[in-house]
């Protein structure tokens, strides 16, 4: 944990320390948002419709970023919308990783016809592009939470899967496999006992980075309208219902597109460095 | 008894569409209480026996065509596999050759020795813990209890194969199995690590099977010394009469090769000319003919079988149709 700060807080550290900061605040905002006194994000009001940001240097005002073009306070559904996107890439690239982490441990480890078939799966999956893989199944089995993080661990296992494969087959030939064999060790005892630990660094950057791109595919699939299903509120949803405005009122699409951006690029800046980190050839340590 | 007797014992390995039966036919036996030490080069089937009887063989590209392995009346190729993981690391111990890569890095030294006893002992992670200190102490490692929480890279190589050795006698195994474990160290802890093996063996009442390319090695720990080559076995008998009087050309060679004090100093040492075989191409005779100076034309021909000297002690036998003692006087 020393180790960790220190190396945060080292000069070549400082844009991990601004990501972990800016991701750290966010997931406060999620959690503590019901608690903040901020208006029903779903509460519309047609009188106050597309009223501009009240934000000053003084005060907050009614509306800090104004509302939408139902009377929508925008702040309380970014705050709300922030819940429900990390809710749903965090569950998603859990069960992904989960998943992929164990497929491709399985293929590693015992090769043959397995590792042919989950591997010619994942190049299968990679040659489809993954909206529109997202989009079959979501217009399949319709749209709800369940079925939303679902599909995003579908469509994110396969990169752990690969990456955890490839480790492992270098892990597979070390010594100390056989000399855990050589105790009498299962096959199940090994996988997860002695090569799991050695191939989890890499299995949690690539968490890292697929959890921006989980979040910027969540957006998407709401912009589409497949996503988060109004009244909830969600980024996505947010941005294709301010695109209309844009001209009118620009607060509508920018804060929640910002907000998208900014955790977006708080993720990456922490797989970058996690990346770093780990890699004992860069000396960031 | 015999603890482990081979009979017929028949490796191959595939590779590139060609295969290569890298021990032919490998029959001996160990009897309970015996050190057996097996000496030859690289490739001459010694490690891969062992992996063989034990069923880490990767197969592929390793294949086992025949032959039986009875330990304590079981035959251990005929065995399913979760029976033999039940005698791996209980009642057959092994010792790999590089204890740096043999340990898992991310794992503590006390887990690592504690995984047999709560695999084979059914003891709990405290009791395993507590039995680790004891068999640090064993080992020669002091300071047992803060020892084992520390990783595999704060060991010196030394250290960390004699945590391997601990790892390897934690169930008090019936047969040891080590597989050049004193290869990968330097001179000095050799010696300590063999002294080490010697007392625990005594301790312990072990069998024990020493693969090494070092003929050093087994004078010292060895009662009974197997050379062999192209996975077969060209000499066996006890260390001193195999030693005072080798009748293989390829012991002799080896012999031959070691510096010694008798020879004056600034020559150059003996070497054994040539390379070893190419299994994926047997010839019909001795393997070792090609390399052999004392090669008759039989030798070419004909491999010859393992037979008793006629005049040294019991036991000792011999792969050869010429009579060395003959052709060096």
């Amino acid at each position: 944990m020393r180790a960790v700060w220190q190396a945060l807080t080292r000069r070549s550290g400082w844009l991990g320390l601004f990501g972990a900061t800016l991701l750290v605040v966010l997931v406060l905002l999620a959690l503590f948002g019901p608690w903040l006194d901020l208006p029903d994000p779903t509460r519309t009001n047609l009188r106050a419709r597309m009223v501009g940001p009240t934000i000053t240097w003084f005060s907050l005002g009614a509306h800090p970023l104004g509302t939408d073009q139902l009377g929508r306070d925008i702040l309380s559904r970014i705050v709300a919308g922030s819940r429900v996107t990390l809710m749903v890439a965090g569950a998603a690239v859990l069960l992904g990783g989960v998943l992929g982490t164990l497929l491709g441990l399985i293929s590693g480890y015992f090769g043959g016809w397995v590792d042919r078939i989950l591997m010619r799966l994942v190049d299968i999956q990679l040659a489809l592009p993954l909206m529109l893989l997202a989009l079959m199944v979501v217009a399949a089995l319709g749209p709800s939470l369940r079925n939303l993080i679902g599909v995003l661990a579908l469509v994110s296992w396969v990169r752990y899967a690969r990456i955890v494969r490839g480790q492992v087959l270098a892990v597979r030939e070390r010594e100390f496999v056989q000399s855990a064999r050589a105790i009498g060790a299962s096959h199940s005892r090994i996988i997860l006992r002695h090569i799991l630990p050695n191939v989890l660094t890499p299995a949690l950057v690539v968490a890292t980075l697929e959890l921006a791109r989980v979040i910027v595919l969540e957006a998407g699939l709401s912009f589409l309208g497949l996503g988060i299903q109004p009244p909830d509120p969600s980024w996505g949803r947010m941005l294709a219902d301010g695109r209309t405005y844009i001209s009118s009122a620009w607060w509508i699409i920018t804060f929640p597109g910002l907000a998208l951006m900014l955790t977006v690029l708080a993720v990456n800046l922490l797989g970058d460095w996690l990346r770093d980190f780990f890699d004992p050839r860069l000396a960031v340590r | 008894m015999a603890l482990l007797a081979i009979e017929g014992l028949s490796v191959g390995f595939a590779r590139e569409g060609r295969f290569a039966r890298v021990i032919p036919d490998l029959t001996y036996s160990v009897e309970a209480g015996e050190t057996l030490g097996i000496v030859g080069e690289s490739g001459s089937g010694k490690s891969v026996h062992a992996l063989a009887l034990l069923g880490l063989l990767p197969q592929p590209p390793g294949r086992i065509l025949g032959g039986r392995a009875v330990f304590d009346g079981h035959d251990l190729l005929a065995m399913p596999e979760a029976r033999l993981r039940d005698l791996r690391g209980g009642r057959i111990g092994m010792i790999f050759q590089d204890p740096m890569t043999a340990l898992n890095p991310v794992l503590t030294i006390g887990r690592q020795i504690a995984e047999p006893l709560i695999r084979h002992k059914a003891m709990s992670m405290r009791q395993a813990l507590d039995r680790a200190t004891d068999l640090l102490a064993l080992v020669g490692i002091r300071d047992g209890a803060r020892r084992l929480s520390q990783y595999p890279h704060e060991f010196s190589g030394g250290m960390r194969q004699r945590v391997m050795i601990a790892i390897a006698i934690s169930c008090e195994p019936a047969l040891l199995i080590a597989d050049e474990p004193t290869t990968a160290l330097d001179v000095t802890v050799q010696g300590q690590i063999l002294d080490l093996m010697a007392e625990l063996r005594d301790r312990l009442r072990m069998t024990m099977v020493w693969i090494t390319h070092d003929m050093g090695v087994v004078a010292g720990i060895a009662d009974t010394i197997q050379v062999m080559y192209a996975g077969r076995i060209m000499e066996r008998g006890p260390v001193n009469a195999v030693f005072a009087s080798p009748r293989s050309a390829y012991t002799y060679g080896l012999l031959q090769s070691l510096p010694h004090g008798a020879r004056p100093p600034g020559g150059r040492l003996m070497q054994i000319p040539g390379a070893p075989p190419d299994m994926f191409a047997p010839t019909p005779g001795d393997p070792f003919a090609p390399r052999n100076p004392f090669a008759t034309p039989r030798c070419h021909r004909e491999a010859p079988p393992l037979r008793a000297v006629e005049d040294s002690v019991a036991g000792h036998m011999v792969a050869a149709w010429y009579d060395l003692p003959r052709l060096l006087a």
